[in-house]
């Protein structure tokens, strides 16, 4: 039987030498494999007495233990270094900008529909559309305001010559839903508006949100909570709001709002019980419903919310504006 | 309307300042769009009486007046001024004052002679225009009064924008009603005496148009000394109103119009034949008006006329001829109704808008033009003396609108309101507007008063009771509605993703107008005929847009042209489509892609945008059913004529993606790549609940294949070769390289397609996929003569 004692110490420094993982593997297949040293030793124990075999087979595996924890360590050793080296290879300028498309924004207007919707359909309105070339009858007509009323100087109108106009506001998908529907009735008509008029503080082309109630039991007060609570959520704050009267021919009180900014009042949107008239127009009993209307300028909420100071920036499609919107 | 708040607060004056009146106004809804104060602030100007006026020794235009400015000593004072005559009383400003215009006076010598201030125009005060002469001040104010005082510039003018269904406020007396009874008073009206005749001319009226004009009140007052002045009072009420002086006859019916809300007119008697006949105009009729504009008339149009024609435009504007001026002695003074719709029509046609027409058009009360001529004929005789005449009130009665009575019940003020109001506090309300109330069962009968036309049902009664009480006393609540789950189609795509996809995928989104320049339209879009408008913003704004790619092409052209290199811009939208005289507006999404294919960046090479990066991004928008798509070659009068495809979803055709047309590109100055693409919305939202189909747990196989074919076979159809060849074991096909150039011949080109077959029960042996992809290339070479690549 070898020197079991200069085998382990001859393990030993091999191993301390060894400097890659292959290496220690060649180590334990010398020393530990099929063939190897140790494993020679442990063969030869059928050679040596009976009464001897437990005391050095006792031995031989001890030295094999010791054999196999100090390449187990080795082999750890080295592995770590090899991951530490390479993770050390492997480092990177995090700082360096990340790779790939840089997300586009939505228009302001957009983004101001869409809060303006949510807002209303949370509460189970539904949000309807209409045509933006509009006759006669949709746009004025069935809104109570016949041919030569003067409320029709108040709104410059885009003309086809033929009897149609670019809507010159989303009320007339109010009477496209109550011609379709009965009560009750709760909608959101969002969309493209438009007037004849250009300067510093009018665009020929805008945005309203429209929004109708109509029910057995739809009062002024209920106009006026639910409009409150909308720009109290829309611009995230305890506002104050005054509702002063004012004139529209399809309703009837009629109503603009006004919150409190920092220069006096602004006023924000138009609103009012829906005229019977109007209800009659469209084939709803006017004794037993009553119903409330509104409509807002979707960039005058914008600027307001937005600080934006120029209403002409909106259609200039300028990306130094438009990405500021992300 | 504007006026003058201490006018107002003659007729009634509630205990709150100017703030609170304002607020007062604004909540009645008659809505204050300015306060300004009546006059500028004048320091040290104070009324001083001219004691002596003696020429100036050494300059034949100048007079050098002594003046009692209230103070102990005498001022001398140079004075240019025509009117500068002992006994006038007109403002001084004493040394030390900064007059309006920025002017400091000084203690100075003029020509030699010492002058210790300066007396002062109108217009040096910021009063008016008048720079004529001296501001002469009448009333006989002590010297020394503060001019502010002397003419009550401690007042505010109110400019109220009146909604035009309050004609009945064009008037301080209008105005006034409103204030009292929010301060819970019923005005009383302005006491209008007769005045006698005092001799007997007369001049005839004949009404031969009685539904446009029912009622016609004139009077002749002869002998007027149309050179008096016009008081300087009456003069700052109207200036505090925004009209300017005109002599005192006009004066005086503006004075009344604005008082009492009636337009009057006044007409130079001797320049009148025979009588007055208001009728429609003549066919070819003409007519010369005071602002010396000539307008032929239609038949629809309503005139004023003697035996010589027309000699005003009724309810608009009066004749140049028959105009009263600094000669006339005798007056025809003229209150009429005109029917609104008339007055209206004329007034746009003609393009003559005044304060006439402005009331007329909004109703004016049809019962009292007798009250205003009675009115405006005490001022004349107080002003411009003469003699009246007897009251001429021509009426056709049948004809004057009536004012119905309104059923109003406390129960639909409940309903409307959401609150309920006293039966007293109703009622005080209604009378205070001057209503006739009277119980009946249910509620109230109301009689609205004649100057209130805009009062026709119980909504406006109810309006009435909420807009005098203060909208603020309605109290605010949530609606109540029973709760329903609405439809919301799983099948269904949402606009709202699809504007995520496009932003995720850098673009951002614009908002173009939906009308366009005609020319560059045609040019983008020729098939479809564009609905121009007949009142165009501008001629570059003058068809509504048949398509989206002019609005972004011009949208990206901007950006460009401001230094940017890359830009990505969607827009969502209705376009208006005029086929066979049927107007459709189908909703359309489109883009653009200006610049390279990626935001500059390390790391990936830097490159163009092309057609495929952009059809990367419509295949997104499609989703999950890209692979229903189709693109086929096709041509589109704004694109490239290579690099244009028609997008087909179903075999429907779903719109146009392609470069930007390189004529186009050079028009607009663009050196960049551009693609476009526009896409039927409607189509891009078409999607369907998800069904589920079991897969095959069964190992796939995958075999890679290049073919070499010709530059003309398409990669759609050996797609389609490679699918029909392969029968159902092919699970997966992907085109993943294109090659051409070394070891492939010139007009050719090599296709590298990635095949996984699979069968859904077992798995496959290596002889059936070896015997699928001889099937495959047998195919290919048969059909498209395509080879494998050696």
């Amino acid at each position: 039987m070898a020197d079991l004692d200069a085998l382990v110490e001859s393990a030993r420094s091999e191993a301390a030498r060894a400097r890659e993982v292959r290496e220690v593997e060649a180590l334990r297949v010398r020393f530990l494999g099929k063939q190897g040293l140790i494993t020679g030793e442990l063969k030869g124990l059928g050679r040596l007495p009976a009464e001897e075999r437990p005391a050095a087979g006792k031995r031989i595996n001890a030295a094999k233990e010791a054999v196999e924890a100090l390449i187990r360590t080795r082999r750890e050793s080295l592995e770590r270094d090899a991951m530490d080296a390479r993770l050390a290879g492997e480092r990177v300028d995090v700082t360096l900008p990340g790779r790939g498309e840089v997300p586009g924004g939505l228009h302001p207007v957009t983004r101001t529909l869409e809060r303006i919707e949510d807002f209303f359909v949370s509460i189970g309105f539904q949000v309807a559309q209409g045509p933006e070339i509009e006759d006669d009858f949709h746009n004025f007509e069935a809104l109570n305001i016949p041919a030569h009323h003067p409320a029709r100087a108040m709104q410059d109108t885009f003309y086809f010559g033929d009897g149609r106009v670019l809507r010159t506001h989303t009320s007339p998908v109010q009477i496209r839903v109550m011609q379709a529907a009965q009560p009750p009735l709760r909608i959101i008509a969002p969309g493209r508006v438009y007037r004849c008029d250009s300067d510093l503080t009018h665009t020929p082309m805008f945005h309203q949100v429209e929004g109708l109630m109509v029910g057995e039991d739809v009062t002024m007060a209920h106009l006026k909570g639910i409009l409150h609570a909308f720009l109290r959520g829309f611009f995230e704050a305890e506002l104050e709001v005054r509702f002063r009267p004012s004139y529209f021919p399809f309703t009837e009180p009629s109503a603009e709002v006004d919150i409190l900014g920092d220069n006096g009042w602004l006023e924000v949107l138009g609103c009012g019980m829906v005229h019977p008239q109007v209800l009659d127009n469209v084939g709803i009993d006017s004794e037993r419903y009553t119903g409330f209307a509104f409509g807002m300028g979707v960039e005058r909420l914008a600027m307001l919310r937005y600080r934006i100071n120029d209403l002409r920036m909106f259609f200039e499609n300028d990306l130094r504006f438009l990405g500021q919107f992300r | 309307m504007k006026f003058s708040e201490r006018w107002l607060r003659e007729w009634v004056d509630p205990a709150v300042d100017t703030d609170g009146l304002v607020e007062q106004l604004t909540n009645a809804g008659l809505e204050v769009d300015a306060v300004e104060p009546a006059g500028e602030t004048l320091v040290k100007v104070v009324v001083g009486q001219v004691l002596e006026a003696v020429p100036h020794p050494d300059a034949d235009s100048l007079t050098v007046c002594t003046v009692d400015a209230g103070g102990a000593e005498r001022l001398t004072i140079v004075c240019g001024a025509p009117n500068a005559r002992a006994g006038l009383v007109a403002p001084v400003a004493l040394a030390g004052a900064r007059l309006p215009d920025g002017t400091r006076i000084r203690r100075s010598r003029i020509r030699g002679q010492a002058s210790e201030g300066m007396l002062c125009s109108a217009r040096e005060l910021g009063l008016g225009e008048d720079a004529d002469g001296l501001l002469e001040l009448d009333g006989a104010p002590a010297p020394g009064t503060p001019v502010s005082v002397a003419l009550g510039l401690d007042d505010a003018c109110i400019d109220v924008d009146l909604t035009p269904n309050r004609g009945d406020c064009l008037c301080v007396e209008g105005i006034a009603r409103d204030v009292a009874a929010v301060n819970g008073q019923r005005l009383v009206p302005l006491a209008v005496t007769a005045v006698a005749a005092a001799c007997d001319a007369a001049f005839p009226v004949r009404l031969d148009a009685p539904a446009a004009c029912p009622r016609y009140v004139g009077r002749v007052i002869r002998g007027i000394d149309p050179r008096s002045p016009t008081p300087r009072w009456m003069v700052e009420r109207l200036r505090r109103s925004g009209v300017r002086t005109l002599g005192p006859v006009v004066d005086v019916t503006n004075y009344v119009m604005l008082e009492l809300g009636h337009p009057m007119h006044a007409f130079d008697l001797e320049r009148l034949r025979d009588g007055i006949v208001v009728r429609h105009a003549a066919a070819g009729e003409q007519v010369t008006l005071l602002d010396e504009s000539t307008h032929a008339l239609a038949e629809e149009d309503l005139v004023i006329a003697d035996a010589g024609g027309a000699v005003a435009l009724a309810g608009i504007m009066g004749g140049l001829d028959s105009a009263v001026g600094s000669v006339t002695r005798d007056v025809f003074l003229e209150c009429a109704w005109f029917e609104p719709r008339g007055i209206g029509v004329t007034a746009r046609r003609l393009g003559l808008h005044t304060d006439a027409s402005h009331r007329f058009e909004r109703h004016v009360n049809p019962h009292g033009q007798v009250r205003a001529v009675e009115r405006a004929t005490a001022l004349l005789l107080d002003i411009v003396g003469g003699a009246a005449g007897p009251l001429q009130d021509t009426a056709a009665p049948d004809h004057l609108p009536a004012a119905p009575a309104v059923h109003l019940r406390p129960e639909r003020i409940r309903r409307l309101l959401g609150v309920d109001v006293s039966p007293g506090a109703v009622r005080t309300v209604l009378e205070c507007l001057h209503m006739e109330v009277a119980e009946v069962a249910g509620g109230w009968r109301v009689t609205p008063p004649p100057f209130r036309p805009d009062i026709a049902i119980e909504a406006d009664l109810v309006e009435e009771v909420a807009r005098i009480r203060g909208f603020a006393a309605i109290p605010e609540a949530a609606p109540v509605a029973a709760l329903e789950i609405p439809p919301r189609p799983e099948g269904r795509g949402s606009l709202r993703e699809l504007r995520r996809v496009l932003l995720a995928r850098g673009y951002q989104e614009a908002v173009t107008y939906s009308f366009v320049d005609a020319g560059l339209q045609a040019r983008m879009d020729g098939r479809t005929t564009a609905i121009p408008l007949s009142n165009p913003i501008s001629s570059d704004m003058g068809v509504m847009r048949t398509s989206l790619l002019p609005g972004l092409l011009q949208a990206a052209v901007h950006n460009v042209n401001r230094q940017q290199e890359r830009v990505r811009l969607f827009e969502s939208g209705l376009v208006f489509l005029d086929e066979d005289g049927e107007t459709r507006q189908p909703s359309r999404l489109g883009g653009i892609a200006v610049g390279r294919a990626v935001p500059p960046q390390w790391g990936i090479p830097d490159r163009p945008v092309d057609f495929f990066d952009v059809k990367g991004d419509v295949e997104a928008l499609f989703g999950v059913r890209a692979r229903g798509l189709e693109f086929e070659p096709a041509s589109h009068p704004a694109l490239h004529p290579g690099q244009c495809a028609l997008v087909r979803v179903d075999g429907r055709a779903a719109g146009h993606l392609g470069l930007l047309h390189p004529e186009l590109a050079r028009a607009h100055k663009i050196t960049a790549a551009a693609v476009l693409f526009e896409l039927d919305q409607d189509l891009l939202l078409e999607g369907k609940v998800p069904a589920f189909r079991d897969f095959s747990r069964h190992p796939a196989v995958r075999r890679d294949l290049s073919v070499v074919v010709d530059e003309t076979v398409s990669a759609a159809a050996v797609r389609n070769c490679v699918g029909q060849a392969a029968g159902d074991v092919l699970q997966n096909l992907e085109l993943f390289d294109v090659y051409r150039g070394e070891g492939i011949d010139s007009g050719q080109k090599s296709l590298t397609l990635s095949l996984t077959f699979q069968a859904p029960s077992r798995t496959l042996g290596e002889a059936e996929v070896e015997a699928s992809v001889s099937t495959i290339l047998d195919s290919l070479a048969k059909h498209l003569g395509a080879a494998l690549r050696g």
